[in-house]
């Protein structure tokens, strides 16, 4: 493994068993929200993961810090494998590697001060000993965020969405955390404020070496902020490359689709933007279609995609990889039942 | 020119709430023709969804005072009598709510909600009702349209669901379609199809349409006009184009700087940071002296901003028949 890649995934799988109705309590089937995504995310980089909504973007977020468990594959998080720790080992984990959520008004608790909540992780993992350390910790953990340090003792509903997000954000940098996720972290917040925003992650991340993954939906946000981008649909990363190749030049039919649904705010260009229509709805990650799990709405559909699933494979520009056979077939073939083959 | 469809003058929208009055909607003034698309833009408490609401009706009375006009095909929705409005809406205007998840009743079948709407305004048998729902599902792209008159909202996907109440609020041909927020819980590619078939419906009825959102990506394809709202203040309005590419006043200016521009790509390999406008929106309990925005704005070059609310006036080489108007002191000098 390379010396800069601090967060490496490889098979990763988080499949969630679906319960059946009445008596039929087990085997009604498999819900495979991460099925086999390999990533690496690389030591200062702000790598961007978009997707449609249940493509599975934010059961990834939280598989990669274990948040929740995965049922197969390893996660390598600065040459750990996280899915085997436990104890102390867990715990430091969780100082090195945090997670600013969606929703602001939910994901702090509203009976908890601004300080004690932002001084939690402090405690938790011992990092500044005595009352007045932490205060002092909070004062700088708040400034860095952009809020003044006298809202120390204020309660989170005394605050707008943005001041809240700011609040998340200082809460998960307490732990002085190499790597960060941020799912959907400026989805609710108004157009200005989700500038401010992320205007602030960005100055974080060149300030204090931050590793980040930035899941959202929003393209134009995620092109903005991130260095590389990764494309996911139902379960898998179909395409992963530089910003900049990705956003201008992708080469999987979906991440063209995707990009060619986003709206433009420049009237004159935005009549002329050609879009390309997907038919039909998402398939449910219950019933992934066999090989190309992207054939029953892609628009270059062919033989092989019937049967062999992708594999990533370099196309386009430097470091952009992408899973479709246009760019020849590569990848495992459907796998048959073992022994059928051997008929007698 | 052929009537408008819905023309609004001076809504006044006040709502009593436990920290005093609250001006939401302060002297409204705008209208739709027949076809014709007028994007609402702004925040949140900005006020666009209650000036819709108030036009419907839909405000509770005990709390909410709202006072102006607002003529749907001559008739004024603001002083009608509740059984007169129960009529018009449905036939005369039809509204898609934000969220698709809470819009619809759980527990009854989609066919069910779609034949109640169309028997409480047409004569027709049940029969005949529920086969025009079914092709109502078939319009607004759902497939299986049959199958789906028997489902459960919750069988259906967020898209699927949005669908089911675009179907429901265009079941009566509505005169005038407002659409609050009506994509902005989709995804992309959902919204696209959602677009897609608003203006294909608006150019076979001549629906006229409000669509309010906070997405300027989505005006600039949809939009006819642009009407932006900051403190329940129209503060700028004209031609999408007019809007979105000369925007003249300072808050228009601030929202499409804080947008990050897929097609805008890196100087150089660095993307520089987003210009914003600092600050939040005021609350409507407490609105600013003076002009609405001078708390937050970059530019305040007038001695009048803190102290007078600037009138929304033409801007200079608009076309006198779609004027291009923003209410500021700071028009010239600053682009």
């Amino acid at each position: 493994m390379s010396a800069d890649v601090l967060v490496s995934a490889r098979g990763l799988e988080v499949h969630f068993p679906i319960r059946g109705q009445g008596l039929r309590k087990k085997g009604a089937g498999v819900l495979r929200a991460v099925d086999g995504v390999d990533l690496d995310i690389l030591r200062g980089e702000t790598l961007g993961l978009v997707g449609e909504s249940g493509c599975g973007k934010s059961t990834l977020g939280n598989a990669l810090l274990r948040l929740i468990p995965s049922t197969g594959g390893t996660v390598d998080f600065a040459g750990t494998d996280i899915t085997k720790l436990s104890g102390r080992g867990l715990r430091e984990l969780r100082r090195r590697a945090g997670m600013v959520f969606q929703d602001p008004f939910a994901s702090l608790d509203p009976r908890r001060t601004v300080a004690q909540t932002v001084s939690e992780p402090l405690e938790v993992h011992g990092l500044r000993k005595g009352r007045q350390a932490r205060a002092e910790r909070v004062a700088e953990l708040l400034e860095l965020v952009g809020l003044d340090p006298a809202v120390a003792g204020r309660y989170p509903h005394e605050f707008s969405g943005g001041q809240r997000q700011r609040v998340g954000i200082a809460r998960a940098l307490a732990g002085e955390p190499d790597f960060l996720v941020c799912d959907e972290a400026i989805a609710s917040l108004d157009v200005s404020v989700q500038a401010q925003v992320l205007n602030l992650l960005r100055r974080l991340q060149r300030q204090l070496g931050l590793t980040l993954l930035f899941i959202s939906h929003d393209l134009s946000a995620v092109r903005h902020i991130s260095d590389r981008i990764a494309v996911m649909y139902l379960g898998r990363v179909v395409e992963i490359g530089p910003a900049e190749a990705v956003g201008t030049d992708p080469q999987m039919p979906y991440t063209q689709a995707l990009l060619s649904a986003v709206p433009l705010p420049h009237p004159a260009l935005e009549r002329k933007r050609k879009r390309i229509v997907l038919h039909g709805d998402v398939p449910s990650p219950s019933a992934v279609p066999s090989g190309c799990r992207f054939r029953t709405r892609c628009p270059y559909v062919f033989e092989p995609c019937d049967d062999v699933d992708p594999a990533l494979q370099s196309v386009g520009a430097p470091g952009q990889l992408a899973a479709c056979h246009l760019h020849g077939v590569v990848g495992t073939p459907a796998t048959e039942p073992e022994g059928v083959t051997a008929k007698p | 020119m052929t009537a408008p469809v819905l023309e609004v003058s001076d809504l006044r929208v006040r709502l009593r709430t436990p920290r005093g009055p609250a001006d939401v909607v302060n002297g409204l003034s705008y209208t739709v023709g027949p076809g014709e698309t007028v994007a609402v833009v702004g925040e949140s408490g900005s006020g666009k969804s209650v000036s819709v609401l108030a036009l419907l009706g839909l405000l509770p009375a005990r709390v909410a005072t709202v006072t102006g006009t607002a003529l749907l095909q001559g008739e004024d929705l603001l002083t009608m009598k509740p059984e007169r409005l129960r009529q018009v809406r449905g036939p005369g205007a039809g509204m898609v709510f934000q969220d698709p998840m809470t819009s619809l009743n759980p527990v009854l079948t989609v066919g069910k909600q779609l034949v109640e709407g169309i028997r409480a305004h047409q004569d027709i048998s049940k029969e005949a009702a529920r086969r025009r729902a079914a092709d109502l599902l078939g319009e607004v792209g759902l497939p299986d349209p049959d199958g789906a008159l028997d489902r459960y909202p919750h069988e259906l996907s967020g898209g699927m669901r949005q669908r089911v109440v675009i179907a429901i609020a265009l079941s009566n041909s509505p005169a005038l379609l407002i659409a609050d927020e009506a994509t902005t819980a989709l995804d992309v590619t959902v919204q696209a199809q959602i677009i897609d078939l608003v203006e294909k419906l608006q150019a076979d009825r001549g629906t006229g349409v409000i669509w309010i959102t906070h997405d300027l990506g989505v005006v600039a394809g949809i939009a006819d006009r642009v009407l932006v709202m900051y403190g329940g203040r129209c503060v700028e309005d004209g031609t999408v184009d007019d809007v979105l590419e000369h925007p003249a006043h300072p808050y228009t200016r601030g929202l499409l700087g804080a947008l990050p521009d897929l097609a805008e790509p890196a100087v150089d390999g660095v993307v520089p940071d987003l210009a914003t406008v600092p600050g939040t929106p005021p609350p409507p309990t407490d609105l600013p002296k003076g002009c609405v925005f001078w708390p937050r704005c970059p530019v305040r070059g007038d001695a009048r901003c803190e102290h007078e609310q600037p009138p929304l006036a033409v801007i200079g080489s608009s076309a006198v028949s779609l004027p291009h108007r923003a209410a500021t002191w700071c028009t010239e000098g600053s682009s």
